[in-house]
């Protein structure tokens, strides 16, 4: 009797699913399709990717340095240790106490900020969140994103807002570094006929100490630093994996023939 | 070295099992029925020789079974209960706990597994109608097996107190509340509060880490036993039991241990590489095993943008969701859960392997499968659009897969049933 | 006939099938015990608690001669003891009734195994915990404080054993060892470090 056919059942069924949510998938990306734009200063902001990697040393070293002066004076990283990040990256004790550690910490405390929290929700309107799981929780490229496209707003009481984040708490404290630039939006009518602003463009203002590549690779390495933290055991957990996956191959191949040469017996 | 054996007997074993008159195993034997559970459970209890990969995944849910008690267990030695620390307890079992990282990446994988595992040992039961008679009562246990496993899961998704641990449980529970009259009463009694709090952490750490496993392990002894009573279905749907050979055993059976045993063996090993490259590489596969507004604590002033349950649950999500009326949602939600329990009745084919029934059957299994995959994808998705109408559509597929079983497997073609098992050397 | 599902072929190879057999449980095992490791290694103190039981740092220009200050150093009590010229010669004279004078069943780092059981005379460093079953030993410093000879030291209430201005045991206490002297080193003269000597942090 014929049983070839439902041999290939699970078959069947997976490619029908898999077909129906790539129909599916098309139609969510079509509709965000749109003709090609003249290219223009930040205007394809939402597809920039950082692809950091973790396992590259010197960035998440550098990133750690421009954390600590740049970041640490609002943000904790509460679940890492001094101790920690210097034995992760490799930062010997001495060189870690000169550059890295604030007077007064000892190696093995978290990572805490001076500001006090309630001062600075009285400042900003809430307290700068902890960052340790930042990047795990909104991805690398939210954060990548967010330091990048930050613009003046003389509406505002920090007088800068964000693309990524709008109506951000955050003041652009980046600005020495990236410059200060204005956006320009214009006026389009949406789907339910009514109008709305459409970031368009950025313009620059007042160029800051940095280049915009420094400034992009001084984001890069930041951006990645903050993944690190947000797993420490991530490169452990990779190395790991690749001997238990090999292990598990062989010893699967070997349970195979064990099997194929029981089931000679059967007919 | 050529073995010629009698009829009925297999090929020995290396090594030898003979049981000792004296020494050590007799002194057992006379204080605990070893030799005879395994000779009766074991060597002795045929199993049909036509099991294909479906039937892999019994055992693979019991490995899985295994691997949550193993490393809950060693979890529960870290985290620790409590609104202002269960969130803590996580980050320092990820970070301070030497190997604390793995232990919990094998546990949150390990729950996505075990659904995996059990959806596809479920699905296995419609293609070669395993639930039909005698199995009514296996099916029923197997039943009980699903509901407190999702009721283990949800409860092991609030310990982390992440966002979505907290969001998802006030959904959840709030569901309880459209039960008219008792509702608000019961919503607040599960609680313990007047919102998700404190108290309902603690009592569903408590039923996560004591009162369910024990339940489950019940449950799936249980499940087994029923299993060993009637015998095991195969895919030709055909009763071994039926034709016996001359030693009184299935001709079309064979000994479980060794052959299952050994075939088993390379099924978990399959399943464990895989199990690995997830845990160790991709271990949140982006954001479905573990998802990312847990990685912030617990805050009942925000809401996430997109509350979805895990990946799991989403099927039934999307139907609650498919409804307008929040009671009618919540009802329609629990007879989805529900109509799986009546399916050994509703099934009125003469046949009970999906090889032998007509168009209709098939096309219904394909058709389910596809609305349930489709539900699930849809019940991650903002209920928006599209996605409504495609939900409803395949939420009136899921019930029709149901509720029409009684007409279309009566008028269904069946085709004639082998005597004897198909079977091709392998 | 033979129309039984499992029927031995002519070519069953049991060598082979013990062969593969045993290989893959060999496999399996050491499998098991890898995966076995994790679990076992969470035990160890976690990060936190050897944070925690990180080097202790004592302030010495604050301890007055004659006062014992009690610091805390991998979850036990330390005693540093700042002892006087009179209390440093009340150290000797009374080996004959001490179970063992010259430290050598005791518990302490080389440079404590001597009469003095200390780097330096004027600080005594001891794990503030009773060789017997672990209570918290009294000071008694002062000569003839517990009876008429006794030369000063440590009373330990649980059950009565005594120590001398060295924590050396006397005959007739429960204890059977002198109380241990932890790991120390002075990076400064006015500070003690208790946790850190010349091998390293312990």
């Amino acid at each position: 009797m014929r049983t070839d056919a439902l041999r290939c059942r699970p078959c069947g069924l997976a490619l029908i699913a898999a077909l129906l949510l790539a129909a599916l998938g098309c139609a969510g990306a079509s509709a965000k399709e749109e003709s090609a734009e003249q290219p223009k200063e930040g205007a394809d902001w939402q597809s920039w990717h950082v692809n950091n990697d973790v396992a590259d040393l010197a960035s998440v070293q550098r990133g750690a340095r421009n954390f600590v002066s740049h970041c640490l004076g609002c943000h904790s990283l509460k679940y890492e240790r001094w101790s920690r990040l210097g034995a992760d990256l490799r930062i010997p004790p001495s060189l870690l106490q000169q550059q890295l550690l604030p007077p007064g910490d000892k190696a093995n405390d978290y990572i805490q900020t001076s500001m006090p929290a309630a001062d600075a929700a009285n400042w900003f309107g809430k307290t700068p969140p902890d960052l340790s799981l930042m990047v795990r929780s909104r991805g690398a490229d939210y954060v990548y994103q967010m330091l990048k496209t930050f613009y003046v707003d003389p509406t505002r009481q920090t007088g800068a807002n964000n693309l990524r984040l709008p109506l951000i708490a955050m003041p652009d404290v980046l600005s020495p570094l990236a410059g200060l630039k204005r956006a320009v939006f214009r006026d389009e009518t949406n789907a339910a006929g009514g109008h709305e602003q459409v970031f368009d463009h950025f313009e620059p203002l007042a160029p800051g100490s940095m280049s915009a590549a420094e400034y992009d690779g001084f984001v890069r390495d930041t951006v990645n630093f903050l993944d690190y933290v947000s797993e420490p055991t991530q490169t452990a957990r990779r190395a790991l994996g690749v001997w238990v996956v090999l292990f598990l191959l062989a010893f699967t191949w070997l349970a195979w023939l064990v099997k194929r040469e029981y089931w000679k017996d059967v007919n | 070295m050529a073995v010629k054996t009698a009829t009925g007997a297999p090929a020995p074993l290396p090594g030898g099992s003979a049981p000792a008159k004296n020494g050590f195993r007799a002194w057992l034997n006379k204080r605990l029925p070893v030799d005879e559970f395994i000779s009766s459970q074991v060597t002795g209890y045929y199993a049909p020789k036509n099991f294909n990969i479906w039937y892999f995944f019994g055992s693979l849910a019991g490995v899985v079974l295994v691997l949550q008690l193993v490393t809950g267990i060693f979890l529960t030695m870290f985290y620790k209960p409590g609104e202002a620390t269960s969130f803590d307890s996580v980050e320092f079992i990820m970070r301070e706990v030497d190997y604390g990282w793995l232990i919990r990446y094998l546990h949150s994988t390990g729950a996505s597994a075990f659904f995996i595992v059990v959806y596809l040992h479920m699905f296995r039961a419609f293609l070669y109608g395993s639930y039909k008679a005698p199995r009514e009562l296996l099916w029923l246990v197997g039943m009980a097996v699903y509901l407190a496993l999702m009721a283990e899961a949800f409860m092991g998704y609030v310990l982390p107190w992440g966002n979505m641990s907290f969001w998802g449980a006030q959904v959840i529970v709030n569901l309880f509340g459209t039960i008219p009259g008792i509702g608000p009463g019961l919503v607040e009694w599960i609680r313990g509060d007047y919102g998700i709090a404190d108290a309902t952490l603690n009592r569903f750490f408590s039923l996560h880490v004591a009162a369910l496993p024990l339940a489950l392990l019940l449950l799936v002894l249980l499940h087994l036993v029923a299993l060993r009573q009637t015998g095991s279905n195969n895919p030709d749907g055909i009763e071994i039991k039926d034709k016996l050979g001359a030693d009184g055993k299935p001709l079309d059976g064979i000994p479980f241990h060794p052959y299952y045993t050994v075939k088993d063996v390379v099924g978990i090993g399959v399943f464990f590489v895989l199990f690995a490259i997830v845990v160790f590489f991709v271990p949140t596969l982006g954001g479905l095993f573990l998802e990312s507004p847990n990685f912030d604590p617990a805050n009942p002033m925000s809401t996430p943008e997109h509350i979805a349950p895990v990946w799991y649950f989403t099927p039934y999500y999307a139907i609650l969701r498919a409804v307008p009326d929040q009671r009618l949602g919540a009802l329609l939600m629990l007879l989805a859960v529900v109509s799986f329990l009546f399916v050994p009745w509703l099934d009125r084919s003469p046949v009970r392997s999906m090889r032998y029934r007509g168009w209709m059957s098939r096309t219904a299994l394909t058709l389910f499968a596809i609305a349930f995959v489709a539900l699930g994808y849809l019940g991650l998705q903002p209920a928006e659009g599209l996605y409504v109408l495609l939900a409803r559509i395949f939420a009136v597929i899921y019930f029709a897969f149901f509720w029409l079983m009684p007409v279309y497997t009566k008028l269904d073609p069946v085709k004639p049933v082998p005597e004897r098992v198909v079977y091709h050397a392998h | 006939m033979a129309d039984h599902a499992v029927v031995a072929d002519d070519e069953v190879d049991l060598s082979r099938r013990k062969f593969l057999t045993r290989a893959t449980i060999a496999t399996g095992a050491v499998g098991a015990v890898f995966a076995a490791v994790p679990f076992i290694e969470s035990w160890s103190p976690s990060e936190r608690a050897r944070a925690q039981g990180a080097p202790t740092e004592l302030d010495l220009s604050k301890l007055e001669v004659g006062q014992m200050s009690t610091t805390v150093w991998r979850r036990s009590p330390i005693y540093v003891v700042h002892r006087s010229p009179d209390m440093v010669a009340r150290v000797a004279g009374h080996d004959g009734d001490l179970k063992d004078p010259g430290s050598k069943d005791s518990v302490q780092p080389d440079y404590a195994k001597n009469a003095l059981r200390s780097r330096t005379p004027d600080f005594l460093v001891l794990i503030g915990t009773c060789t017997h079953l672990g209570c918290l030993p009294k000071q008694r410093f002062d000569k003839g404080e517990l009876y008429p000879s006794w030369p000063g030291g440590f009373f330990c209430p649980c059950h009565g054993s005594r120590f001398d201005l060295a924590g050396r045991v006397f005959d007739g206490s429960p204890a059977s060892i002198n109380l241990r002297v932890p790991p120390y080193s002075y990076p400064n003269p006015s500070t003690l470090v208790i946790g850190v000597d010349e091998k390293g942090a312990a």
